[in-house]
């Protein structure tokens, strides 16, 4: 079945329908990641965007229940050159295109993904409309226009949990259990579990898992739940997750922070949670031109002078200029230099913009979350 | 932190001679070293015993030792220049096992000279494959089960453990050699033998199998300060068994979860640093059970490598530049990406496309040679293609092999030709691997054999055999309608899919042009994509580009004058490295000229397709509808374009026709001159009336006209199909039922081409001419070259000499005016070579090529004159007066050049030589007098010749006055001598010392017992006609699997003598090109 790709600024591109037949509205972005597209559709990051993925073939491998993160996809719609028919790998439960179609995600195939990706890094992030069988393109492009843009819009509450819950039982329950082969071995782990209490702004399940592997018992909480329900469990240490759009569009968000802050825990925050931290802290943050969105970006850590090959996926950025004097920029992006992390120099309070659960991509930060683990252990 | 500053003058060892597992890419990242070194202030000093190579030219190192690549020779070199550090790295392992060698004899120590990239621990730990298992235990990465043994029981041993089929692995060896896959107990005796003897440190490695599994390849970087980085990650489609260099591969990987990727790129990272590799790139391979995941590390090239050849040229990372920055202590991040220039090296480089490559092998070459493809490698070079997908890629790569009608993937075009062969025959052909084999899976999958079944036999993933079957699909729907018929978006897919327009003609039994031109008019013409190591995250300022059926072109043609280059595609024997040097240099020309250079090469290996070389690369296969899609594209901007097609050896040699029809300019020699020297009915013509004699010869097209023409010649004749190089097809043929046979078989070799016969010249003597011609008609000689052994033996596979040693000058007067009128009468603009045969008093053309040639290195650097370089300045419109050419060149010393063969890799084969070219590459030997020289020489192929010993003699009755006096000589030399019983009944009747030994068919212990025992130390053996024809082969190849030097001509046995004799008068001084051509001795 054919399909076509409307943007806003009036390109629009021919191909043909690899998922679910319909209509997908997003912002839309590119990913440069060569593997990993399932852990990708997955992240609630993307919520609101429709992904490209720059790597040519996709699918090849399937999908698998274990390398999910979290309970469905939530890019709301997928791009890519070629799809796989088939899945080919020994831990695949069905084939990509069979995945979306179940899901009901729209996708598009058979398209110049790199012209695609040349005009959005020359142009910046645009909205579009993949639409499948017989359309308009004119017309898309008009309805493309309308769509709301992702500044000043709250993702967060579409991909939150509803109500608040123990990883362990969660995992449990939906048989997700740290994968022996691939979770990589703690740097080491807590000598007693430690509780954690998670914001949960569409975390990626493979943060929770980390923390698990590292001994922490983490209670997830609504992005909405006020600050004293978390600090009413009294955790060893408080955790701001990931999640899709922009952080200003929060102010719920950054006032329970500003709470969580105040009660002086040690907290280690990741992407959105970053950016709701740096502006609970009185920082300002900006929308990037295409983003950072692939598993390949060097981070240097300023202190030891060490490179870190991070995976990346965000819009927008915390300036660092406007951050308080008690709080020290820790990493920066050597690509374009801007702010990859903090911390305050008072509290046990720090975060990263990338992510070091990677899941899609290299495990070079995992030291970050041992990091959590020394400034809880003390308590 | 800033470069190192403890080092100032490093010498970088290159690879020596092309053989098969090391060829040009260490040219390529020898040359980038050198680059990146003196960009650092750094003085380099060079030491290479391989002519052929850009490294090698005078200006990229500070000082250039074309010299024997031995530990004696490299401690000389050391001791005169004093480096302070030694990079080992990026020369194959022939560089690293030399620094092993310098580091245990004490020489480093010696001399206080340090090694930079690899140290000695880091390369023992990763090279000898029992301190790399038990590294791999400590750090928990799993290795298969496996023991080493350095001896047959020991051997024996351990196999009872490791069971069958066992895998043979040897230590400090390169491209498996001595390596292989033993099914039972006697092949374990004789593999396991083999590999005890083939390693340098006589130890081999017993292991369990894992064939079948899927292997897997990184090319990973590390920086002092421990910063880790994946360039690209290889995946290939032979699965484990295949050797990675005969395994048609894949990047990036495409069927690793991104799980299971980034859990191989966690070991990686172990696995270097354990190993210890400071600084610059290392190669790891994997291997992954396709059932349950389980991974092993099979083994770890702490160096760079073919692989990370390919992976530069796959991401656009310069990897052996990097390495030599990384060396001098430079971290990643202080190191720009030359491609997007704002962003570091510290990264890992991704990429929107799909890259296929292809090996390609010679066993037509080799006949007796057993083709099945195992642990040891057998290609001789490799293709590389890059497209959007997969597919596409593959289909690219498989034509960029130029094999002709025999790389069709679809040559049967009636379902009886398609189900000819019987079903076990062709499951055969899948289970057991071979150069044929992709093409047998086509075959199955026509025949409708499923991509399960496929899998089961081949153990290739169903993935990538997906992938042939949609092919092979598309390709069957397209046939059902008529070509005219056929709609748009049917031809937009087959393009888009990587079909040729040659591939789509032959669906219908068309002519290509047919093709084309329907394609242009519905304007399908592809677009060029950049590589830029990002996937488009960021702007590209280098143009490297590959083409595709996409929308969006970013090629930006300039509007200045250019000129395509056209390079010479995958290695091959008879058309390697040297070819690539030329067009190399034909860039410098061109570029001095002015001009903007554009080169088009498919061969990853190459110099010519580092990014950096030309003005603009295009990466893309040597076919005519490859070549004129980019010119079209260049020209799109205005600019005119045109071509040269001279210095790529007869790759492009064969399109210049086509494309001056479509209306290209080819600069120099015109296609017509070309054609003139090429067809030999044309050629003979103008010889004769140019009054130049030339061996009787006639050109025929069947069994009878060959009879006839061969009994007016007279026999022995030389036959050979037209336009072929390195003597492909050819044969000395001495009757006429041989002559019957050759003719049967010819036919497909000559593609419906002509046979040629000629007159076979005996004994004679033969010349190599190479020279530089400019369209006033002036003519500048390089060199004469004369072979050491007579005609009969190609030109590529003889040692020859600069300037020639023992032959009148009235015949070199004569051959310098035949070369100028040659020259002139075909109106040669650029480089001609002519080969010349003296018989008697008089001089004969055996043949002319309007072109590059196979010794243009050599002459460049025996002269100090680049000639590929002025040709293409020549051709670009200067005249050789305005280059300051007016006569001559001479060589600024003694030089000779020795051939490399594979012979050790194919047992079985016949090592005698022929009119065939079989050698791989070549070295060089220098002095001021020849026997040093061409011991040096032989010394540099690996043919060490004895200073003491004994020497075995076996000649035919008509060579036995011939060897008399070089027995005498031998004798006074204070060598024993044995011969067999008529070589050495003659010698005593002539008063020589001589014991008798019995010859392989008489009975025990007989001469190949004795030169296995090592009790024979030189052999001189020519061939003594049919009868004894088993003796000799068997005399011979005892001679190389033991490695002494066996020599099989006369005229080679008396040069033997004086190297021999020369050798022990005079230690060994070495010698810089610098200081040859500034005319400082040695001893200076
Ligand atoms: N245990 C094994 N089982 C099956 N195949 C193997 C095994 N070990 C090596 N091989 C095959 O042999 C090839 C050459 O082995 P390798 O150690 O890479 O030697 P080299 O140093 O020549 O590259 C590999 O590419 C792989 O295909
Ligand atoms: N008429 C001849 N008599 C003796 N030797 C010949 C004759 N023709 C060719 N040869 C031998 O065969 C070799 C290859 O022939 P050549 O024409 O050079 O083929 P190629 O094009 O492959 O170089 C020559 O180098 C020479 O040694
Ligand atoms: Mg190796
Ligand atoms: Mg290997």
């Amino acid at each position: 079945m054919n399909a076509i790709l409307a943007l806003e600024d009036g390109t629009w591109y021919r191909g043909v329908a690899t998922g679910a037949p319909g209509e997908a509205h997003g912002e839309v972005v590119f990913n440069t990641s060569m593997t990993g597209y399932q852990e990708i559709l997955t992240d609630p990051s993307y919520a609101g965007q429709i992904v490209t993925m720059t790597a040519p073939q996709i699918g090849n491998y399937g999908v698998a229940s274990g390398d999910a993160e979290s309970a469905a996809p939530r890019a709301a719609g997928f791009i890519m050159r070629e799809a796989s028919p088939v899945a080919s790998n020994w831990r695949s439960d069905s084939t990509l295109r069979d995945y979306l179609i179940a899901h009901n995600i729209v996708a598009i195939g058979d398209i110049d993904t790199r012209a695609l990706t040349r005009t959005l890094r020359s142009s910046g992030v645009m909205r579009g409309i993949i639409a499948t069988g017989q359309v308009d393109p004119a017309a898309l492009v008009e309805r493309a226009r309308t769509i709301p843009s992702m500044e000043g819009s709250d993702l967060v509450k579409e991909v939150t949990c509803e109500r608040p819950y123990e990883w362990r039982e969660r995992a449990a329950a939906s048989g997700d259990v740290e994968q022996r082969e691939f979770g990589i071995t703690p740097q080491r782990t807590s000598s007693k579990r430690l509780r954690v209490a998670a914001y949960d702004f569409g975390i990626k399940w493979n943060i929770l898992r980390r923390l698990d592997a590292y001994g922490c018992d983490v209670h997830v909480f609504p992005a909405s739940a006020p600050a004293s329900d978390l600090l009413a469990i009294d955790p060893d240490g408080l955790f701001l997750s990931n999640g899709p759009g922009d952080p200003a569009a929060l102010p719920y968000a950054i006032e329970n922070v500003k709470a969580l802050v105040a009660a002086d825990r040690p907290t280690f925050g990741i992407c959105l949670g970053h950016q709701i931290l740096g502006l609970a802290l009185g920082g300002k943050t900006f929308k990037l031109k295409f983003g950072h969105r692939g598993g390949n970006h060097p981070v240097k850590d300023l202190a030891s002078g060490a490179v870190e090959i991070t995976a990346q996926n965000h819009g927008f950025a915390v300036d660092p200029d406007s951050l308080p004097a008690n709080v020290k920029v820790t990493h920066i992006n050597l690509y374009d230099g801007t702010v990859e992390g903090f911390r305050h120099t008072g509290k046990q309070i720090f975060s990263v913009q990338y992510h070091p659960e990677a899941s899609p991509g290299p495990h070079d930060a995992d030291y970050l979350f041992r990091q959590f683990l020394d400034s809880m252990e003390p308590r | 932190m800033p470069k190192r500053t403890d080092v100032t003058r490093v010498l970088v060892i290159g690879s020596g001679p092309i053989v098969i597992g090391q060829a040009c890419e260490f040219d390529y990242s020898g040359t980038q070293a050198c680059k990146a070194l003196r960009a650092e202030g750094l003085e380099v000093i060079l030491v290479n015993s391989n002519p052929a190579t850009i490294m090698t030219d005078p200006e990229m190192a500070d000082r250039t030792y074309v010299e024997p690549l031995t530990p004696e020779i490299l401690e000389a070199i050391i001791a005169k220049e004093r480096p302070d550090a030694i990079l080992p790295t990026v020369g194959g392992q022939t560089a690293l096992n030399l620094a092993v060698a310098l580091a245990e004899n004490g020489a480093l120590e010696r001399h206080g000279v340090k090694l930079i990239g690899a140290q000695i621990d880091a390369i023992k730990v990763a090279e000898d494959r029992l301190l790399f298992r038990d590294a791999m235990k400590e750090i928990g990465v799993e290795v298969p089960r496996s023991g080493v043994a350095r001896s047959l029981e020991e051997a024996l041993v351990l196999v009872d453990d490791t069971g069958f089929p066992a895998i043979i692995r040897p230590s400090f060896t390169m491209g498996g050699v001595g390596g292989g896959i033993a099914y039972n107990i006697d092949e374990f005796r004789e593999l396991a033998g083999r590999g005890l003897d083939l390693s340098p440190v006589h130890e081999i490695l017993v292991e369990e199998s894992v064939i079948g599994w899927k292997e897997f390849e990184l090319e990973v970087m590390r920086d002092v300060a421990d910063n880790f980085v994946v360039i690209c990650s290889i995946e290939n489609i032979d699965a484990m068994g295949v050797h990675t260099g005969d395994s048609v591969t894949v990047a990036p990987a495409l069927t690793l979860t991104d799980k299971e990727y980034q859990r191989m790129r966690d070991m990686g990272r172990r696995i270097i640093r354990r190993v210890g590799v400071e600084t610059g790139g290392s190669n790891i391979q994997f291997a992954i059970n396709p059932d349950d995941g389980r991974i092993v590390a099979i083994e770890m090239n702490p160096r760079v490598s073919r692989s990370s050849a390919l992976a530069s040229k796959a991401t656009g990372f310069p990897i052996a530049k990097i390495a030599a920055k990384l060396a001098l202590g430079y971290h990643l991040d202080e190191i720009p990406n030359d491609i997007t220039r704002l962003t570091p090296a510290s990264f890992e480089p991704t990429i929107d496309y799909v890259v296929v490559k292809f090996p390609r092998w010679n066993f037509e070459k080799f006949p007796q040679a057993d083709p099945t493809l195992t642990t040891q490698m057998k290609s001789v070079g490799e293709a590389m293609a890059i497209g959007r997908t997969f597919k596409e890629a593959f289909l690219k790569a498989v034509r960029s092999l130029e094999l002709g009608k025999a790389g069709r993937l679809f040559p049967e075009d009636s379902d009886a030709a398609l189900m000819e062969e019987d079903d076990t025959a062709l499951r055969r052909r899948l289970v057991v691997p071979t150069d044929k084999r992709m093409w047998a899976v086509f075959k199955a999958l026509r025949r409708g054999w499923t991509v399960e079944q496929l899998h089961e036999l081949t153990h290739m993933d169903p993935w990538f055999l997906q992938q042939f079957a949609e092919i092979v699909e598309l390709r069957k729907m397209a046939a059902l309608g008529e070509f005219r018929e056929m709609s748009i978006d049917m031809l937009r897919t087959l393009k888009r899919t990587g079909f040729s327009d040659a591939d789509i003609a032959d669906v219908f039994g068309m002519t290509e042009s047919v093709v084309r031109q329907r394609r242009l008019e519905e304007g399908l013409v592809p677009a060029y994509k950049r590589i830029d190591t990002c996937a488009a995250e960021f702007e590209s300022f280098t143009p490297y580009m590959y083409g595709t059926y996409e929308q969006v072109c970013e090629a930006e043609p300039t509007m200045r004058r250019k000129v395509v280059i056209l390079g010479s595609g995958p290695n091959r024997i008879g058309q390697g490295i040297e070819f690539d040097y030329c067009c190399c240099h034909a860039v410098f020309g061109f570029r001095e000229e002015g001009f903007e250079t554009i080169m088009v090469n498919c061969n990853p290996e190459t110099v010519s397709t580092d990014y950096d070389t030309a003005d603009r690369l295009y990466f893309e296969p040597l076919t005519f509808e490859d070549v004129m899609a980019v010119i079209e594209r260049e020209r799109s901007a205005g600019g005119d374009v045109a071509c040269v097609v001279q210095f790529g050896g007869q790759t492009p040699l064969k399109l210049a026709l086509d494309l001056q029809e479509a209306g290209v300019e080819i600069l120099g020699t015109s296609p017509d001159s070309i054609d003139l020297a090429e067809d030999r009915k044309r050629f003979s013509q103008l010889l004769w009336d140019l009054g130049i004699p030339q061996p009787a010869s006639d050109t025929v097209v069947s069994r009878e006209d060959a009879r006839k023409a061969a009994e007016k010649i007279g026999y022995p004749v030389v036959v050979r199909p037209s336009y072929v190089l390195g003597g492909r097809g050819m044969a000395i043929v001495f009757d006429a039922p041989s002559l019957d046979r050759y003719m049967l078989a010819a036919v497909d070799v000559s593609h419906d081409r002509p046979v040629l016969i000629d007159r076979f010249l005996e004994d004679a003597f033969e010349f190599d001419v190479d020279a530089v011609a400019d369209a006033d008609g002036g003519v500048v000689i390089g060199g004469i070259m004369e072979h050491i052994e007579e005609a009969g033996i190609h030109s590529g596979d003889s040692s020859c000499v600069v300037p020639p040693f023992m032959v009148a000058e009235k015949h070199l007067v004569t051959i310098r005016d035949y070369t100028r009128r040659i020259a002139r009468a075909l109106k040669v603009i650029g480089l001609m070579n002519i080969q010349y045969a003296i018989k008697g008093d008089v001089v004969y053309v055996l043949e002319v090529n309007p072109r590059s040639s196979r010794t243009v290195p050599y002459i460049s650097k025996a002269t100090g004159v680049p000639m590929a370089k002025i040709a293409a300045r020549v051709a670009a419109g200067k005249t050789l007066a305005q280059l300051g050419l007016t006569q001559d060149l001479q060589a600024a010393g003694v030089f000779v050049k020795s051939p490399v063969f594979p012979f050790v890799r194919f047992p079985g084969v016949d090592t005698i030589l022929g009119p065939e070219m079989k050698s791989t590459g070549e070295v060089m030997g220098g002095s001021d007098n020849f026997g040093t020289a061409f011991g040096k020489a032989m010394m540099g192929a690996g043919q060490q010749l004895p200073e003491s010993g004994t020497v075995f003699i076996s000649v035919n009755n008509s060579d036995k006055p011939t060897v008399l006096p070089i027995a005498r000589d031998l004798a006074s030399l204070g060598f024993a001598l044995t011969a067999t019983r008529g070589t050495a009944a003659y010698l005593r009747a002539h008063g020589v010392e001589v014991d008798v030994v019995y010859k392989v068919n008489e009975g025990r212990p007989n001469v190949a017992d004795h030169i296995v025992n090592g009790t024979i130390d030189l052999v001189i053996n020519t061939p003594l006609g049919r009868d004894s024809f088993f003796d000799d082969r068997a005399v011979r190849r005892a001679a190389t699997m033991a490695r002494k030097p066996c020599i099989t001509t006369l005229t080679g046995a008396s040069a033997a003598v004086s190297a021999i004799r020369a050798l022990r008068t005079n230690t060994l001084t070495v010698r810089a090109l610098q200081d040859y051509y500034s005319g400082v001795t040695a001893e200076a």
